[in-house]
């Protein structure tokens, strides 16, 4: 194996964890409809429990998701962490709340009462989406920082990466409107998702038809939306300009409707895009005008799977600086000047294909949850 | 110099161990406990007897509370090496990232997906499925905490890598040798053990409560039952694990005599080396010590065993330990044989490292290949004492001493106290003694025991490698990220309400639970 194909390998990698990761979000859509799910308790109860067997793969999807980054690409690591210090700091401090708020809602002695627990997940339900999707926003975007190893011989002053703005990643907020688009399009496909899997349970008769009727209402207004921002989102990517690096002399250069370029460059990638894009409509879509159709859910969760990869591929495939410094251009991040060492990357392989076999189990204890008999 | 200001340092050190310590609240009770709720487990599925499955469930739900809080801490931790540490990401983490990353996909999705089947699989799942089950949960927090470990004990024994002048940071070229570097596998061992003590503790301690509380309760007798079962396999698993605690403590003090002879010295007050050290068994720090060569008695009104510490640090009583003077003045003889290093002459290597490094890169950009060759080889006779060349004077290089020996000793002592305590209960049990008694309140009080001898060792092992990220290549103020006081200050804030809150949150559930009993 050569270098180049283990930093591609691993972008691959690390961009179906980010992928998996925006999938599973279908917990956070659920958590902030916990509230308006239902007048009655039970079935808030319910959502709960379903949610509750659920959530920990998310948060441990994310947690993989961060260390497998920081294994392959450590430069990102330390320059986005340790930069966009308060937008990631606002993520985990939202993930603390949801970890905690499972457990302790339904328990006496719990401190706020159940309620306060709830809304924390409500909290983790909307914020987590939308500051993901602001957070991988400055893929395409960018950010302000510099990137200096000569620094390291500086005794007085040895700090490699400088973020050079002093709101330390919530500009990203700001920016770009091409972030909060993006926000928007991971927090409505969450909800869609979450509608679609409480329709999957509704077949299952763990909610009545009257939960099922409201969500499908739901499902239709979510997806209108989540198609619209998604729209607009690609439609600005698809234009935007982007940073390219020259592989012969690794100088970064901007380059004209770059994103464009990548998926003419890599029809592969066009086409995981388009099948996912056509799962996650043909999951809503035929949820809401069959009857029986409970399956959405399965559709639409792999389209997303799909439809996030190829963004996530785009965004450091086919010579591109995955995360853009807008302070200096040379100081951008690709998979090639920030990735860990052959060795490293060659050894961390062997150990990624364990990922099916993970996949693999985490499926079937899944299947053997939704049983509803003892055999 | 404001990136390299005390106040940023100190902030963000605090911040780290003070998630740090959050995080060891809950981890040990899921290493510990969960051992003990498995095998109650075991036994409900091997004799096939429905009161042990009650127990096992009681333990569970306790296991599930504790659980959650830990979780949450720990996912902070793994983000701020990134958000507070970004040099020492970058410098290192081509070596420990990949710690990091198997923990996750070998260890967290193990723990996470069948922590699923243990909580909602009862009726689901067969017996011996969900036993496997219970099983997998905590063998994949047990691995969890091997590679965490892993990364850790690399930390300050840094081995199978090398640095890359082009690059600018450390690569690892030896998995093998970081996977199983010796000072990790000891520190996994002493350290998961120490939490199967806490777990032990634990389920000794609410056992003798539900003792006494046994009476206001409907089932009084099944309660007594129960409580004495659940005693029986706490004290003796408790027991077991603080024996293998002391013999693993025991290894561990070799290793750091070996390759962290300043914390050592730290560890036992010791400014003044010499052969056939003694060990304290019982002293106080003289407040009046001012200066590392100053004449001043560091430690008063002590307790000693004479030639221990060289018996414990090198298996010979008659072996040279060196104290906090002679490790900055160097020039005595190294166990390997070797004349030690002088703080001065290090910090000259570090020096001379830093700028062969600086050199080859100049050379590399003018394309004078001869001039890379001659540079790196400098560099690479000098790289052993890099970090050095951040240093200013040789007090940068001694931990906080009365805190390093404190918590060495208050460790040491409550796990003596420890095996006394679970020898004279299971002495109880087996005579048949185990009544409700208000002694039986002295086990309550023993629980929070073992959580203060745990955050005890984690003060030995961080607070007395400093002021190393990575033993003598990285000190902390040249690992930090760049970032104003205030946010550190700022979030240091944060952290610090909510993990109390959820604390005192987790403290009242459990307490709640604990109280309807079995």
């Amino acid at each position: 194996m050569t270098y180049i194909f283990l930093q591609q390998y691993w972008w691959l990698i690390v961009s179906l964890l980010g992928a998996i990761l925006v999938s599973l979000f279908f917990v956070q859509g659920g958590q902030s409809v916990i509230l308006s799910l239902s007048k009655k308790e039970e079935d808030r109860v319910k959502l709960i429990g379903l949610l509750g067997s659920k959530w920990e793969i998310t948060f441990t999807t994310l947690v993989t998701f961060g260390g497998a980054f920081f294994a392959s690409f450590p430069l990102f690591y330390s320059t986005s962490f340790g930069g966009a210090y308060w937008a990631w700091m606002l993520l985990l401090l939202c993930f603390v709340l949801q970890a905690v708020s499972y457990e302790f809602q339904k328990k006496k002695g719990n401190l706020f009462g159940s309620t306060t627990y709830r809304v924390f997940l409500m909290i983790n339900g909307l914020l987590a989406p939308i500051l993901v999707g602001v957070v991988v926003g400055t893929f395409f975007t960018g950010a302000n920082f510099t990137v200096s190893k000569e620094q390291i011989y500086d005794l007085s002053n040895p700090i490699i990466s400088v973020w050079n703005s002093p709101w330390h990643g919530l500009e990203a907020l700001w920016s770009s409107p091409l972030n909060l688009l993006l926000g928007a399009v991971v927090l409505f496909l969450s909800r869609v998702l979450a509608m679609l899997y409480i329709l999957n349970r509704a077949k299952n008769k763990d909610f009545d038809d009257a939960v099922a009727k409201k969500m499908k209402k739901r499902l239709w207004i979510y997806s209108v939306l989540f198609v619209f921002h998604f729209l607009l989102f690609l439609y600005d990517l698809l234009t935007m300009s982007g940073y390219a690096v020259n592989p012969s002399t690794s100088e970064i250069f901007i380059e004209p409707y770059k994103y464009f370029h990548n998926f003419l460059q890599m029809p592969a990638v066009s086409a995981i895009l388009l099948v996912g894009v056509v799962l996650v409509l043909y999951g809503c879509l035929r949820t809401l005008f069959s009857k029986k159709f409970g399956s959405g859910i399965w559709f639409a969760g792999s389209g997303a799977i799909l439809a996030v990869l190829s963004l996530l591929l785009v965004a450091g495939w086919n010579n591109t600086a995955y995360y853009p410094s807008l302070t200096d251009p040379q100081s951008s991040l690709t998979i090639f000047n920030s990735s860990s060492s052959y060795f490293t990357l060659n050894t961390m392989f062997y150990v990624s294909l364990l990922v099916p076999f993970v996949i693999a189990y985490i499926a079937y204890t899944w299947k053997v949850l939704a049983r509803k008999e003892t055999k | 110099m404001d990136i390299l200001s005390t106040s940023l340092v100190d902030w963000s050190r605090a911040q780290f161990a003070l998630t740090a310590m959050y995080h060891w609240l809950f981890v040990p009770l899921t290493l510990g406990l969960g051992i003990i709720m498995s095998i109650m487990e075991s036994v409900y599925v091997v004799k096939k007897d429905e009161k042990w499955k009650k127990i096992a469930k009681f333990w569970m739900m306790l296991f599930g509370i504790n659980f959650a809080v830990g979780v949450a801490t720990g996912l902070i931790l793994e983000f701020e090496f990134g958000t507070n540490w970004s040099n020492y990401s970058w410098f290192v983490g081509d070596i420990f990232g990949a710690p990091l990353a198997i923990e996750g996909i070998v260890a967290f999705f193990l723990e996470a997906t069948f922590i699923s089947i243990m909580y909602f699989g009862w009726d689901k799942v067969s017996k011996r499925f969900h036993l496997a089950s219970t099983w997998l949960t905590v063998f994949g927090a047990t691995i969890s905490a091997y590679w965490i470990l892993v990364a850790n004990g690399w930390m300050q024994n840094p081995t199978g890598m090398t640095f890359n002048p082009d690059t600018v940071r450390n690569e690892m070229n030896d998995f093998w040798a970081v996977a199983f570097n010796p000072l990790s596998v000891n520190k996994f061992f002493h350290t998961v053990l120490s939490g199967w003590v806490v777990g032990g503790l634990f389920v000794v301690g609410v056992s003798a409560y539900l003792m006494l509380r046994a009476k206001r309760l409907a089932n009084t007798e099944e309660t007594q039952d129960f409580a004495r079962k659940s005693m029986w396999i706490g004290a003796i698993f408790g027991l077991v694990a603080t024996i293998l605690v002391c013999l693993t403590g025991d290894t561990s003090s070799e290793n750091v005599a070996k390759y962290q002879p300043m914390k050592l010295a730290a560890m036992e007050g010791l400014y003044e080396g010499k052969a056939g050290a003694e060990l304290i068994g019982f002293g106080i720090v003289n407040p009046s010590k001012q200066s590392y060569n100053d004449s001043v008695k560091p430690v008063i009104c002590k307790v000693a065993f004479p030639k221990m510490l060289s018996w414990l640090s090198f298996g010979s009583m008659d072996a040279y330990v060196p104290g906090i003077r002679n490790i900055i003045d160097g020039g005595y003889t190294t166990p390997d044989g070797g004349t030690a290093v002088s703080f001065e002459d290090k910090v000259a290597h570090g020096k001379e490292a830093n700028e062969a490094l600086k050199n080859y890169r100049i050379a590399k950009k003018n394309g004078d290949i001869q001039e890379m060759a001659k540079q790196r080889a400098i560099m690479d006779a000098h790289f052993k004492y890099f970090g050095y060349s951040y240093l200013e004077n040789p007090e940068q290089t001694i931990p906080n001493v009365p805190l390093t020996f404190y918590s060495f000793h208050l460790m040491v002592a409550l796990g003596g106290l420890f095996i006394i305590v679970f020898a004279v209960v299971l002495w109880m049990l087996y005579r048949k003694k185990m009544k409700p008694s208000k002694w039986l309140y002295l086990l309550v009080f023993c629980i929070p025991l073992g959580y203060i001898a745990g955050q005890a060792g984690w003060i030995v092992a961080e607070v007395g490698r400093q002021p190393w990220t990575i033993q003598d290549l990285l000190p902390v103020q040249a690992a930090v990220s760049k970032l104003d006081v205030s946010s550190v200050q700022t979030t240091f804030w944060i952290f610090a309400s909510l993990f109390t809150i959820l604390l005192a949150a987790e403290l009242t559930i459990m307490v709640k639970q604990i109280k309807k009993g079995f």
